[in-house]
Order: structure tokens, then C-alpha cells, then sequence
């Protein structure tokens, strides 16, 4: 009955968390199906582990329900739990055990007989490169080897569900290709949803993308989708030496040149200049600049930030959806 | 139940791998030896080993919390209660398995002081009613020791917080007994009745009164139970 593929297999309505007067999130509401990666997407304090904490049944929300596998997370607990992996923010792992030991305590509490349990603990030392340190104490791991620790025991019991929480922090790029990959092999079967602050992962990894800021869904929408709405600008920063107004009439003169600002230090112009599309105006001001006799001294360009970003999916005209 | 095991064994073996227990168990020891020592040694000795029996409920004050201080506190501090509350896994299961794995510490500590009574059994010919009963009371008032040390371990996700209020719990129990005398009347009954050493006294004399079997296991039940809403209450906080 729960497992119809037509359910979602994740459905959060109207959550909401109060820290005593403060709202964590609220009014959260969203759906993944089975078999979707969904990417949490949020700067710090935004709400995300909050939210997953809820969804784990280790905290209840202020108000508004959640339902896993079509369980709700606090009247049912407990079968919540026995569809879920899940990897904590801070990778909590018991230091004073060996990998090994570690991994089949947690294949014990979570019901995995004897033969799965040792059969998925090789495959999951294996997918996590734990090999050569099937025995070490997991208190003398480095971060990145705990991580995989914590990532390992997520996927132990090939739960129906996986809710990560930043599982890529703190791992080498090799790493960090192999457990996206890893992820991605999980969706399809499996349920899989992970929160992150780097956008280009999202679009790796996510079918589909919740950004939330503050508390606050802002954006629901699959990855190439969102880049479509954030291309269209790019910034440039560049110090030029030379008279201000001529170089400002001659810079927006530019083709591909939306906008220009103006900050000057000392006697050097900044020039804030905001671009129209994807074409690279560098070499275009670097020639002007050489052509009048002014000095270049710096160009640069400036990614916009996590925030900026949400600034910009929130204005008035971003309304493609 | 399953769970229960899995979690003590997982203590029991993390436990027994720290210089923790065999520092407690020498120490236990040595200051049993030396209670036993004194009592045989007076003018009059007696065949017994009541000598290092009541002078336990002081020194457990002391051992039980050390015992019990990280089971709970150290999950919290690593945060590993996160992953241990969100798997399968009722809260008094974790209770109890914590619980197990403390009563078999204790039940190690008990160990080597066998090896007073073997030396009791070689010099003289105690009754060994007594020995028994002793033992048996010593299990009891243990029992509730550590159940007072486990709720103190919920309530703080520092072991050093949770000990001193664990042996702070204990001490008040302990010195309830001093303290009836002065209360007078009812309130005597009363407040003796309520203090945990006082019911170890009739284990030592040999006699098992079922009313103290009944005290001990009602007072662990009442602790763990404290324990176990402390636990839950982690999730609606
Ligand atoms: N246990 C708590 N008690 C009080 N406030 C909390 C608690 N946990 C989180 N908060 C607050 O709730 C807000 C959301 O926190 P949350 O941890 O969910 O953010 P996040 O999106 O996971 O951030 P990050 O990217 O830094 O991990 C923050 O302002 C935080 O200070
Ligand atoms: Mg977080």
C-alpha cells in the first residue's frame, strides 16, 4: 500500500519550527517522489539542517505535518526511521570504535540481519574507499575519512530514503566527484535529498532544487532552469586610471554593456560594470583602455554570492516559473 | 530487545577497552581489602564480611557515577544521539541497554573481591547465608546507584557535570538515614524508609527481606524511567 510509486515519498505541508520566539523556518511545504534528488539549497542559518531534523523525527516542527513513505514523522516515528539514512551535519560518530565495529552497530540498530549486514559493509567500504582503514579507531580518521564514515553508514541499509546534510564538506575533489556520483546512483531507486551551499553541485547532483532563505521556500524549480534565470548578468570590476567621464561614456558605449558604477580610491576610478549576457568583455576593455592611453590597473570578475542570488531569483520581473 | 543488547554490548565493550574499568576495579578492591582487613582485625573478629559490605554504599556513591557518567553525556557531546534517536530504536531501549552495560561494570567491580571471601572461607568457616545475601544486597544498591547516575548522565552533555550531580543525588539518599533521626515521629519511618542505605543493612545481617527487593527494584524502575522521558524530551525540545 505505502509503497505505491505514485505517492511522494516525501511530503512536508505548512512546516514550521519556533526556537522559542524565533522562527527557524516557516511555512515550509514541498514534495520529492520516489526515486527524485532534491537539492536543499541555502546560505548558513537559512533553516536546512532544521528541516531535516524534522523530517529524521529527532525534533518535532512548531506546526505543520511531514510525512515519509507516507508516515508521518511524529506520530509515526518510528516506522519514519526505518525508512530512512541519514547523515547529520557534524558526522557524529563514535570515536573510541573501529570502522568495521562501528558499521555493524549501526547495521544492528537499524535491524539488518547477519548476512545483509555483512555484505553490505564490504560494498559499503568498497564505495567509500574505507579500505585501508577497515580497523583504525575512527577517533584517529581524518575529517574527510569520518565523513565517508558517516556517508557509509547513511547507505548501509540501502534505505528507501537518504536525507544528507552537506555530505560533500570536508572531503578532496576526488572524493567529492565519487559521492556525488554516488548520490546520483542512489536516485532513481532510492529517494534521496541533500542540503548544500554550492550551487554548481546542486545542478550536478539535484532533479530538482528548493532554495529557501531565512526560513522561506524563495525558489522550487530544476537546476538548468534556475542558471537560465541567473545568466543574463555577470559583473566585471575593473581600476582604470584615467579622466572619469570619458571613461564612463566610453565604457556603457561598450556592446554588451548594461550598466556602469562608479567608487572611486585614491585617484584610480572603480567601475562596477554589469554585463548582458554570457559574452567575455574583458579583452573588449582591456583594448579600450590601451587604445585611449589610460591605466589598467586591476580587472575582475565578481561571482555573485549565494545571497545575490537569492536577491535576484526574488525581484519582481524573475517571473518564469 | 534486540536493540537493548546490541546497544549494551556496544558499551560493555567500549567499557572494558578504557583503563576506566580496571582503575575502578582496583580501586573497589583495595578499599574493600582494607574494610575487610579492619573489621577481622578488631578484638572480637567475626567470620563475616559485613566489614566491607556497608562501607560500599559510600564508596558506590563515589564509583557509580564515574560508572555511568559518559553512557549518556558523551552521545550527546558527539552528538551521536542524533543518529541513535533517528534509527529504529525506542528511547527505552537505549535506557535499558545503557543500563545493562552499567550493571555489568558494576557486577566486574564485584569480581576480584571474591578472592576476600575465598580467603574468609580459608581461615574460618563463615556462614555462607550472609555472604550471599551480602552480595545480593550489594547488586540491589548498586542497581540503584547506577539508575541515579544514568538520569544524571541524560540530563547534562558534560560527564563531569553528570557525575558531580549523580554523587550529589546520592549523597542527599545516603544521608537521609542521619537525617530521620532528627525528623522524629512518622516523619522518622518516613524518611528512613526513603534513604537507599538503609535497606542494605538487613542484605549484611543476612536477612532478605523481600520489602527491600521490592524498595530497590521500585526506585531503579522510577529512575530509569526519569531517564527515559529526560531522553524523550530531547526530541520536543
Ligand atoms: N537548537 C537550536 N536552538 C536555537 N536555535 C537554533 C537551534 N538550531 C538552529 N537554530 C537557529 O535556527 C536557524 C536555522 O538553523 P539551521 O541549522 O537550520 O540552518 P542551516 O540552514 O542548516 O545553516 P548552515 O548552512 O549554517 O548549516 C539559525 O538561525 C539557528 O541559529
Ligand atoms: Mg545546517
Amino acid at each position: 500500500m505505502q509503497e505505491n510509486t505514485d505517492i511522494p515519498m516525501i511530503e512536508v505541508e505548512d512546516l514550521t519550527k519556533y526556537y522559542g520566539e524565533y522562527p527557524a523556518i516557516e511555512n515550509i511545504s514541498f514534495t520529492v517522489n520516489r526515486g527524485e534528488i532534491l537539492g536543499f539549497l541555502g546560505p548558513n542559518a537559512a533553516g536546512k539542517t532544521t528541516t531535516m531534523r524534522i523530517l529524521t523525527g529527532f525534533m518535532p516542527p512548531t506546526s505543520g505535518t511531514a510525512r515519509i513513505a507516507g508516515y508521518d514523522v511524529v506520530d509515526q516515528s518510528l516506522e519514519v526511521r526505518r525508512h530512512i539514512g541519514y547523515l547529520p551535519e557534524t558526522v557524529p560518530l563514535y570515536t573510541e570504535m573501529g570502522v568495521i565495529d562501528y558499521l555493524d552497530f549501526m547495521g544492528r540498530i537499524r535491524g539488518m540481519g547477519k548476512e545483509w549486514r555483512q555484505r553490505r559493509i564490504s560494498e559499503v567500504i568498497d564505495i567509500c574507499r574505507l579500505g585501508d582503514y577497515r580497523t583504525s579507531l575512527i577517533g584517529k580518521l581524518s575529517k574527510g575519512f569520518r565523513q565517508r564514515v558517516g556517508i557509509a553508514q547513511a547507505i548501509l541499509h540501502e534505505p528507501e530514503v537518504l536525507i544528507m546534510d552537506e555530505p560533500t564538506i570536508g572531503i578532496d575533489p576526488i572524493q567529492v566527484v565519487e559521492t556525488r556520483n554516488l548520490i546520483k546512483g542512489f536516485g532513481g531507486e532510492h529517494t534521496v535529498i541533500l542540503s548544500t551551499h554550492i550551487l554548481p553541485e546542486v545542478s550536478m547532483v539535484c532533479q530538482r532544487v528548493i532554495i529557501i532563505h531565512e526560513g522561506q521556500v524563495v525558489a522550487v524549480d530544476r537546476p538548468d532552469n534556475l542558471s537560465e534565470r541567473l545568466r543574463g548578468t555577470e559583473r566585471l570590476e575593473v581600476d582604470i586610471r584615467g579622466p572619469s567621464a570619458d571613461v564612463m561614456t566610453a565604457l556603457r558605449d561598450l556592446p554588451g554593456v548594461q550598466d556602469v558604477t562608479r567608487a572611486d580610491r585614491d585617484d584610480v576610478g572603480v567601475y562596477r560594470i554589469e554585463t548582458t549576457g554570457s559574452e567575455d568583455l574583458r579583452e573588449a576593455i582591456s583594448n579600450l583602455v590601451l587604445q585611449r592611453g589610460w591605466g589598467l590597473l586591476r580587472l575582475q570578475p565578481i561571482q555573485m554570492s549565494l545571497e545575490e542570488i537569492f536577491l535576484r531569483l526574488t525581484e519582481p520581473d524573475s517571473d518564469r516559473e | 530487545m534486540k536493540n537493548t543488547i546490541t546497544i549494551a554490548w556496544k558499551e560493555t565493550r567500549t567499557y572494558f577497552a578504557s583503563p576506566m574499568a580496571y582503575i575502578i576495579m582496583a580501586v573497589y578492591a583495595a578499599l574493600a581489602a582494607y574494610y575487610f582487613v579492619t573489621s577481622i582485625s578488631g578484638a572480637l573478629p567475626e567470620a563475616t564480611i559485613r566489614g566491607y559490605i556497608i562501607p560500599s554504599t559510600f564508596i558506590f556513591t563515589l564509583l557509580s557515577p564515574i560508572i555511568t557518567m559518559r553512557l549518556l553525556a558523551e552521545e550527546q557531546k558527539l552528538g551521536t544521539l542524533e543518529l541513535l534517536m533517528t534509527a529504529p530504536v525506542r528511547d527505552f531501549e537505549i535506557v535499558m541497554g545503557k543500563f545493562l552495560a552499567a550493571m555489568a561494570s558494576l557486577l566486574s567491580i564485584l569480581v576480584p573481591t571474591v578472592y576476600l571471601v575465598i580467603m574468609l572461607t580459608w581461615f574460618a568457616t563463615p556462614d555462607i547465608g550472609p555472604i550471599l545475601s551480602g552480595y545480593l544486597g550489594l547488586v540491589l544498591f548498586g542497581m540503584a546507584t547506577l539508575s541515579v547516575g544514568l538520569l544524571a548522565s541524560s540530563l547534562s552533555g558534560n560527564q563531569i557535570v553528570a557525575a558531580v550531580l549523580a554523587m550529589g543525588i546520592l549523597l542527599i539518599l545516603t544521608v537521609l538515614d542521619l537525617a530521620s533521626t532528627y525528623a522524629g515521629g512518622i516523619f522518622e519511618v518516613l524518611v528512613l524508609q526513603l534513604s537507599i542505605t538503609t535497606h542494605l543493612e538487613s542484605f549484611a545481617r543476612g536477612v532478605i527481606d523481600t520489602h527491600d527487593i521490592v524498595y530497590y527494584a521500585i526506585f531503579t524502575t522510577f529512575m530509569l524511567f526519569l531517564t527515559v522521558r529526560s531522553l524523550e524530551s530531547r526530541r520536543w525540545r
